[in-house]
């Protein structure tokens, strides 16, 4: 059997996308230069399924595409009105749980998080504040941990696992009172072996691992996502089609 | 831009504005919007608000809260918007969410006020303020939906002119709040 006659698709939202038996519809949707809203997702990196913000409708039925598998001739809807809003809900609860004052934080314009959410159009995070009083950990020579804005993604826990080699990072506790820990008889950064340099100092899709001495150099304007929405510039490969939306970007109607 | 929504003949739409635990960046952001107000004031009359002399608030169309909730008195104004407005608009980051007012929050009061006013550097007559006149701070700073119910967020600190022009044109339509990807931002 040729290679051709091997692939398969599926539709997203009416568009044929190719895929390999194995792919999930996140990893096939990417390959094709589709984009799905994700935090916790990351090409390269075993799927986590933690955020929910990739939602699909795959035949009728909600599920994460980051870690469904894509199967032939399926049906998946995704920049639907109502799964829209299914990630806003997902995203206003991640914005409620944490302390996320993007005004007063150094990752605002590079953030994903709220990247993700300019592109799900949300207003308002619309539920009570939690308002968590967790301490900032600030031992570390290089490196910033403040677990107010962690989404718990786990990013940093399988990057420094899998590729950095050095397993720093883990989360642990029970339901709302979860948090991410580093490997350290004291519990700080700065008493492991953690460096800047790591995988795991680059992966964090918020403001939550924060380098050092770097706050505020990049202009207003001249932000990875001042410049083009989180659809074009997140971990896709730009097609054709990227492209036309990259024209229309600064009018695009988006809540 | 045309406001489409014409309001019937010889009645304006009414508009109060109010700053809370706000720092008027907002209602700065609303005059940034330049010569585009006298287009707004031929549509709009202005009831209380900063801009205005008036002390007290009448029925409204429309009221615009910039900042969050942090002491007793903003409460009160918060509530009295709620009573007088049809349609009551949390404008900015503050009113959204409690913006950086709330990283307070983190704090417990009395160690915010004990900072403050009593041990502090540089304290001169050290003691907190306790004259009835001045309202009481809440332990916490609160974004206004968990007070009362609102009708449109927007958020952004501040807002742009064009994003709070957006805002204007979709109350004055009574239709959803549309903003391009240009015009929103939390930050």
């Amino acid at each position: 059997m040729s290679n051709d006659q091997q692939r398969s698709t599926f539709t997203l939202d009416g568009r044929r996308i190719p895929f390999t038996p194995g792919q999930t519809i996140m990893d096939a949707a990417l390959a094709a230069g589709v984009y799905i809203p994700h935090l916790c997702h990351k090409p390269g990196y075993a799927p986590h399924g933690s955020c929910r913000v990739c939602v699909v409708r795959a035949d009728g039925r909600e599920l994460s595409a980051c870690t469904a598998p894509a199967a032939a001739d399926m049906s998946v809807e995704s920049e639907v009105a109502d799964i829209r809003a299914l990630r806003v809900a997902v995203l206003q609860m991640l914005f409620a749980e944490g302390n996320h004052v993007c005004p007063a934080c150094e990752a605002s314009g590079n953030c994903t998080l709220q990247a993700v959410a300019y592109h799900c159009g949300m207003l308002t995070p619309r539920f009570p504040q939690r308002f968590p009083r967790r301490a900032v950990d600030a031992s570390h020579p290089d490196v910033i941990l403040d677990h107010n804005r962690c989404i718990l993604c786990e990013l940093c826990v399988r990057a420094s696992r899998d590729h950095d080699g050095k397993r720093v990072f883990a989360v642990s506790g029970r339901g709302i009172t979860s948090k991410l820990i580093v490997d350290a008889p004291s519990g700080r950064l700065g008493d492991t072996d953690f460096s800047a340099e790591d995988a795991a100092a680059h992966v964090c899709p918020v403001g939550a691992i924060l380098p050092r001495d770097e706050a505020f150099r990049v202009p207003i304007g001249q932000r990875r996502f001042d410049l083009a929405p989180v659809s074009r510039v997140g971990d896709v490969a730009l097609d054709p089609d990227a492209e036309v939306l990259a024209a229309d970007a600064e009018s695009e109607v988006l809540a | 831009m045309n406001m489409r929504a014409e309001p019937p003949v010889g009645q304006k739409v009414r508009v109060a504005t109010a700053s809370l635990a706000g720092c008027f960046g907002c209602h700065m952001s609303v005059l940034d919007m330049d010569e585009r107000i006298l287009d707004l004031v031929e549509r709009v009359d202005f009831d209380r608000t900063p801009l205005t002399d008036i002390k007290t608030l009448g029925p409204c169309d429309l009221g615009l809260i910039e900042g969050g909730v942090a002491n007793a008195e903003n409460v009160e104004v918060l509530r009295e918007f709620r009573r007088q407005c049809k349609v009551l608009v949390a404008v900015g980051a503050c009113a959204v969410t409690g913006g950086i007012p709330a990283m307070r929050n983190s704090v417990p009061l009395a160690e915010v006020l004990d900072e403050a006013f009593v041990h502090g550097m540089g304290l001169v007559n050290p003691g907190i303020p306790d004259d009835p006149e001045l309202p009481l701070l809440l332990s916490q700073v609160h974004p206004i939906h968990e007070v009362v119910r609102v009708d449109y967020f927007l958020p952004g600190c501040p807002p742009s002119a064009d994003a709070i022009w957006s805002l204007l044109t979709a109350v004055l339509e009574g239709g959803a709040l549309h903003l391009t990807w240009a015009q929103l931002r939390y930050d």
